[in-house]
């Protein structure tokens, strides 16, 4: 992977002097990689990970395993693009297994999520059947801890 | 004479540790921890836990049990875990049962290969500057430390022609530490063969300590002991505190000819019986699991490398580019004072702990260690830091 993107995914709020800086280039040519890798779609997007826990109360998260009927045209991929239209669907994925597709579905409230699923999810057609869990409590997202020990103290100076 | 008739403590201290200077760094942290809010670049570690499947081995040792003595060599599946790392990394084979010994880190292999080769009054020759310890271990074995002090200009790189300024008949050894502490100095294969004709000719031991070898970030490492005639002639000094971030659990190990081995053992045996085994458990994990935890942290400090060595140079401070370790060591000559004002008025005035040159050595005068294993966001602060005082003092 090229190191600028590799670093993005840890540090996206760098500025383009400070990734050239770690990087050992020219600004110049972050700025048109960058540039192209956003025009390509490479890159996708910038964004914050939060502590939902502590920063978003009012939202619930639910994995849906959902098992489906391919198509005989499109396979699950057509079912797939259908269910990620709706706005609560968060991440998708095609998984091996006893399910077909693995849906990360958010909302403000129990009640919200459990109508999306049997109201929308459930009769597209091809959906035979949903297993819902909603998470409880989030111990590490995207390689961050959300509880981390207490760091134990290194010297100030040594040798 | 002290006034109950007995001599007084200081008199009772053998002549020979009366000598030792106590380390300049000692010093300096003890300026540095009573001030707050100071970012450090003066740490000797890496800032990185060490992997975590390397602790969890440590916990399950623990649990199975693990709390005996081993042998005095070290356990065998780790001497034989380190053979194959160090056959596979450096290209040079040693035998697990006879030609590797595990000790208490790098320190304590330096120290029993310099008493187990040194003779009263046989000369040592060390480049300059370098890691507090070589002098001093000297010392306390009778030895003669003979400094070759190298300089900036010349990227600290280590050259037969100033070997051969400060060799004499009583040499006896030289000690090598490339990827350098505190320059970030290595050495490419011709460095590396100019020194090893140099050794040979003058038929010299060499203590090769490469603790921070993986830690190589231009070209590759070059370990003496390849070259032809040097596999016999050297004491291969290496460890875990540096790649692995492994410094609390105190362990290293040496590769030698098995009568090297034998006659560090000899000490070992006696004064430190064996390297703890719960360390040595880890370290087993350490070798045999994937290498790419220690990638991940190269390819972090290499970043933060490029930042620094940057800042530096747009700072207009000199500063040879390091090529492995974590150190950069630029040139405060220009600035009219002396590396220890420099470092203390960088100290108190922004706050930024930086080692000055002269703990590593009269030669590393006109220099700062700023390490940087230590946070990308405290890297960039430091620098602006630094650079705000650096124009301070031109502009006075």
């Amino acid at each position: 992977m090229d190191p600028l993107l590799k670093l993005l995914t840890m540090r996206a709020r760098e500025s383009v002097d400070d990734l050239a800086a770690l990087l050992d280039e020219k600004p110049e040519a972050i700025r048109a990689r960058m540039a192209d890798y956003e025009r390509r779609g490479v890159i996708r997007g910038y964004r914050a990970v939060l502590d939902e826990d502590t920063a978003a109360e009012d939202k619930v998260v639910a994995i849906i395993e959902v098992k489906v009927t391919p198509e005989r045209e499109g396979g699950f991929d057509h079912i797939a693009s259908r269910v990620c239209r709706f706005p609560e669907v968060a991440s998708a994925y095609l998984v091996s297994g006893q399910a077909d597709l693995l849906l990360f579905i958010e909302g403000p409230d129990l009640r919200t999520v459990a109508r999306f699923v049997s109201e929308k999810l459930s009769v597209i057609p091809g959906v035979t059947a949903t297993a819902t869990s909603f998470m409880l409590k989030t111990y590490k997202s995207h390689g961050f801890l959300m509880d981390p020990p207490d760091e134990h103290e290194r010297l100030a100076v040594s040798p | 004479m002290s006034t109950n008739g007995l001599p007084s403590a200081p008199d009772r201290i053998a002549l020979h540790v009366r000598d030792i200077p106590r380390s300049g760094i000692r010093d300096f942290f003890d300026i540095v921890s009573t001030m707050r809010d100071v970012i450090s670049l003066g740490i000797g570690e890496p800032d990185f836990d060490t992997p975590w499947r390397v602790r969890e081995a440590s916990i399950f040792a623990l649990e199975r049990g693990a709390t005996h003595y081993t042998s005095n060599l070290g356990l065998l599946k780790l001497r034989r875990a380190i053979c194959e790392y160090v056959a596979r990394a450096y290209g040079t084979a040693y035998r697990a049962d006879d030609e590797c010994l595990v000790a208490v880190g790098v320190s304590e292999a330096m120290d029993l290969a310099v008493r187990a080769l040194i003779n009263p009054g046989d000369e040592v020759l060390y480049h300059e500057p370098c890691y507090v310890s070589y002098a001093p271990l000297v010392r306390l074995a009778h030895g003669v430390p003979v400094p070759v002090p190298l300089s900036g200009a010349t990227g600290f790189r280590l050259t037969r022609e100033a070997l051969e300024r400060r060799v004499t008949p009583r040499t006896k050894m030289l000690i090598l530490n490339f990827p350098n502490n505190p320059t970030g100095a290595g050495l490419d294969r011709a460095d590396v063969e100019a020194i090893a004709a140099f050794a040979i000719e003058h038929d010299l031991i060499v203590l090769s300590d490469e603790i921070y070898a993986e830690l190589t970030y231009t070209g590759r490492h070059v370990s003496i002991t390849t070259v032809p005639g040097m596999r016999g002639r050297t004491v291969f000094l290496h460890g875990f505190s540096k790649a692995w971030a492994m410094t609390g659990y105190r362990l290293g190990y040496a590769c030698a000819p098995a009568p090297l081995i034998d006659a560090m053992m000899r000490i070992h045996q006696y004064t430190m019986l064996c390297a703890p085994i719960l360390s040595q458990e880890a370290a087993v994990e350490a070798l045999k699991g994937p290498e790419a935890d220690v990638a991940l942290m190269r390819e972090e400090y290499d970043r933060r490398r490029n930042y620094l060595v940057r800042a530096f140079a747009d700072m207009g401070l000199p500063v040879s580019e390091p090529r492995g370790a974590f150190y950069v060591f630029p040139s405060i000559a220009g600035l009219g004072l002396t590396s220890m004002d420099f470092a203390l008025r960088l100290l108190e005035e922004e706050r930024v702990a930086a080692v000055p040159g002269t703990a590593f050595g009269a030669s590393g005068e006109g220099h700062i260690r700023c390490s940087y294993a230590t946070a990308t966001d405290d890297i960039k602060e430091a620098s602006v830091r630094i650079r705000r005082f650096v124009e301070r003092l031109r502009a006075r």
